[in-house]
């Protein structure tokens, strides 16, 4: 079904840019990367940017499954991902206990529990038929009491091996940004290629036509909601792992950064039009943009207030122009 | 969710079950807490249960407002900590400045509001990033707990009113005025048109972007009440001093009767069900519930209401 949009004439460059949304966030990393440059020291530059592609890493992972949430309606949007980082990060250390045997296990596990988070987001939104935004606000807090309960005094060091897979560089490139890239590629194949893929967007744009056009909307929005947490989980071992243990409020900053990535990185907020691409270029933004104010001596406080207007302004200016949630 | 249109029928008597729910849920849960605590029977001991709803009572209300025009404000909680953390800093030093500082607030809430019809976004995005920007300017203003409210304002809050608690009398005046304001008056009727049905009041000549203007600044009023209130009891501040006001905001409305689709809402109930929130707190402490399994267990609370609600839906459907 060829529920995706436009194929006009490329006539103007806003067309161009409509087709490909993409680049308005791959063009502010690299600005924003220019700027780091021409201010900071021409030596650290590897440096920052093997950080920078090891942190984006981890909020692909998280803002691929955002996304395709994001992509399955108006409005929706899981807010159960920092508690699913926690409780998975915690579940993770616990099931490795510091042995290199079990590395596989604590990541088995870790995803596990973030499916079953998914699990219970969506069978919340689809008993109580309740907006998933209160759905999973809700499901988060019972979460992470699970996590506070489970995690709290935990002291467990990631295995050695797995605090060196994580932290490993190929030629000057972080192993889990290359890790990071073969998810993206694989998402973007199924959002592209598969009925799955398909569904969602039509389900995105218009529920009601697509229920009619014989779109199977159960199994597609279980599906979105189920790999959205159980890339979380993942991520949150790899957090650990990258961290050196687990901690509650690992994920915390997980919950905003990946809605403000997925749309600036092109998706449109109103559903039904994911973009991939964008997301590598709007995480590599949005830490360069922290790592430029941290350089200015930016407090905390500063930081999060220009985070937040810089989010809405974005939005603001990428509009949605549809339906609203 | 996207068949829920096809299970909407017609009021009928579970729509006065619907409205009597939040009332019975209060005088229930307050017959359980006087079972276990029957000292708690005082005007003492009301008034020490139910302190804590004073603020809640107004970020409730807040949070009604929002609900009216059909969106949803994730960042009420974080804003009552900055105007709490304005109430405990800047107002005893230079009460002038504060109050254009809370003003100007008031005014980012309405220009969000704005933004949010001018540019058909949801609500939900921007509200989020609105609370990192209010919790970004609490942190710059208190960056560790502290501060001071002004005295008389904290002497307010210890008056001892006569015949009943502050609070009751609190959640009456709270539970009028949002009536008055939200139900009767004319703002409040078209606040509600434009979550129920925008399209029919655009028609009418009204200007869409103005009224949810409108209707965020009245939230963001709300918001600074709780926030003064909250600072008179607490005496001092902190940047989180009311980041869980949100969620619990958000179940008190529901449970008293607010609707998510935006149109339906009802201010007294949203009142009782902000006393009822709070109340459920003091009772899993009277009951021992660990303090780790606390905010799990407002969750599950939140999630038991919207079973109620999903129950009695079903149930006007099938009639």
């Amino acid at each position: 079904m060829s529920a995706t949009i436009l194929s006009p004439g490329l006539g103007s460059w806003q067309q161009r840019v409509k087709t490909a949304p993409w680049l308005g966030s791959v063009l502010a990393a690299a600005a924003a990367f220019a700027v780091t440059i021409a201010n900071g020291q021409i030596q650290g530059i590897p440096g920052l940017l093997a950080a920078a592609l090891s942190f984006s890493a981890l909020t692909v992972l998280v803002a691929l499954g955002q996304m395709l949430v994001i992509s399955t309606g108006p409005g929706n949007a899981d807010l159960s991902i920092p508690s699913t980082i926690a409780l998975s990060s915690a579940v993770s250390m616990l099931v490795m206990d510091g042995s290199d045997s079990m590395v596989l296990p604590g990541l088995v596990a870790a995803m596990g529990v973030g499916a079953a988070v998914g699990l219970l987001n969506f069978g919340l939104i689809r008993l109580l038929r309740i907006p998933p935004i209160i759905a999973t606000l809700a499901n988060s807090l019972i979460v992470m009491s699970c996590a506070i309960s489970l995690g709290r005094g935990l002291k467990i060091k990631p295995p050695p091996i797995f605090i060196e897979l994580v932290t490993l560089r190929l030629g000057g490139i972080p192993l889990l940004a290359l890790f990071a890239l073969a998810v993206s590629v694989l998402v973007w194949l199924v959002v592209e290629r598969t009925v799955f893929g398909r569904s969602l967007c039509a389900l995105g744009q218009n529920a009601r036509a697509a229920e009619f056009s014989g779109v199977r909307v159960v199994r597609t929005s279980l599906l979105a909601y189920v790999i959205c947490a159980a890339l979380a989980g993942l991520t949150g071992a790899l957090i650990a792992g990258f961290a050196g243990g687990n901690s509650l409020d690992q994920g915390d900053e997980y919950l905003l950064l990946t809605i403000a990535v997925v749309v600036i990185g092109g998706t449109s907020v109103s559903g039904g039009r994911p973009c991939v691409p964008g997301i590598w270029g709007a995480a590599l933004f949005m830490f360069l943009l922290v790592a430029m104010l941290n350089a200015a001596g930016a407090s905390a406080g500063l930081r999060m207030l220009l985070t937040g207007v810089i989010i809405i302004t974005v939005i603001a200016l990428a509009g949605s122009g549809s339906e609203r949630a | 969710m996207s068949l829920s249109f096809l299970l909407q029928g017609h009021p009928s008597k579970s729509a006065y079950l619907r409205a009597a729910l939040p009332v019975l849920a209060l005088g229930g849960l307050l017959a359980a807490v006087f079972y276990r605590q029957p000292m708690a029977m005082s005007y003492f001991g009301l008034n020490l249960l139910l302190n804590l709803a004073i603020p809640v009572a107004f970020a409730t209300m807040a949070q009604v407002v929002i609900l009216a025009v059909g969106d949803l404000d994730l960042s009420i909680g974080t804003f009552v900590s900055l105007t709490a953390t304005i109430g405990a800093t800047l107002l005893p030093t230079n009460p002038a400045l504060a109050i254009v500082v809370l003003l100007a607030l008031i005014g980012v809430y309405a220009l969000a509001g704005a933004l949010v019809e001018w540019r058909k976004l949801p609500s939900i995005v921007v509200t989020l990033g609105l609370s990192f920007v209010w919790l970004g300017c609490a942190v710059l203003l208190l960056p560790v707990p502290g501060g001071r409210a002004p005295a008389w304002m904290v002497d307010a809050m210890r008056f001892k009113v006569p015949l009943a608690p502050l609070p009751i009398w609190v959640a009456l005046g709270a539970a009028l005025m949002g009536h008055w304001l939200i139900t009767r008056s004319s703002l409040g009727t078209r606040m509600r048109g434009l979550g129920g049905h925008a399209a029919a009041l655009a028609r009418a000549g009204q200007s869409l972007v103005l009224l949810r203007a409108q209707a965020y600044a009245l939230a963001g009023f709300f918001g600074v009440v709780a926030g003064m209130l909250l600072v008179g009891q607490a005496t001092s501040a902190d940047a989180n001093i009311a980041s869980r006001y949100t969620l619990v905001s958000i179940a008190a409305a529901i449970l008293g009767g607010c609707e998510f689709s935006g149109g339906r809402v009802s201010p007294a109930g949203a009142v009782a069900g902000a006393l009822t929130m709070t109340l459920a707190a003091s009772f899993l402490t009277f009951l021992n519930v660990p303090s780790d399994w606390q905010i799990g267990v407002q969750g599950a609370i939140l999630v038991l209401v919207l079973g109620l609600r999903a129950a009695m839906d079903l149930l006007e459907g099938r009639k």
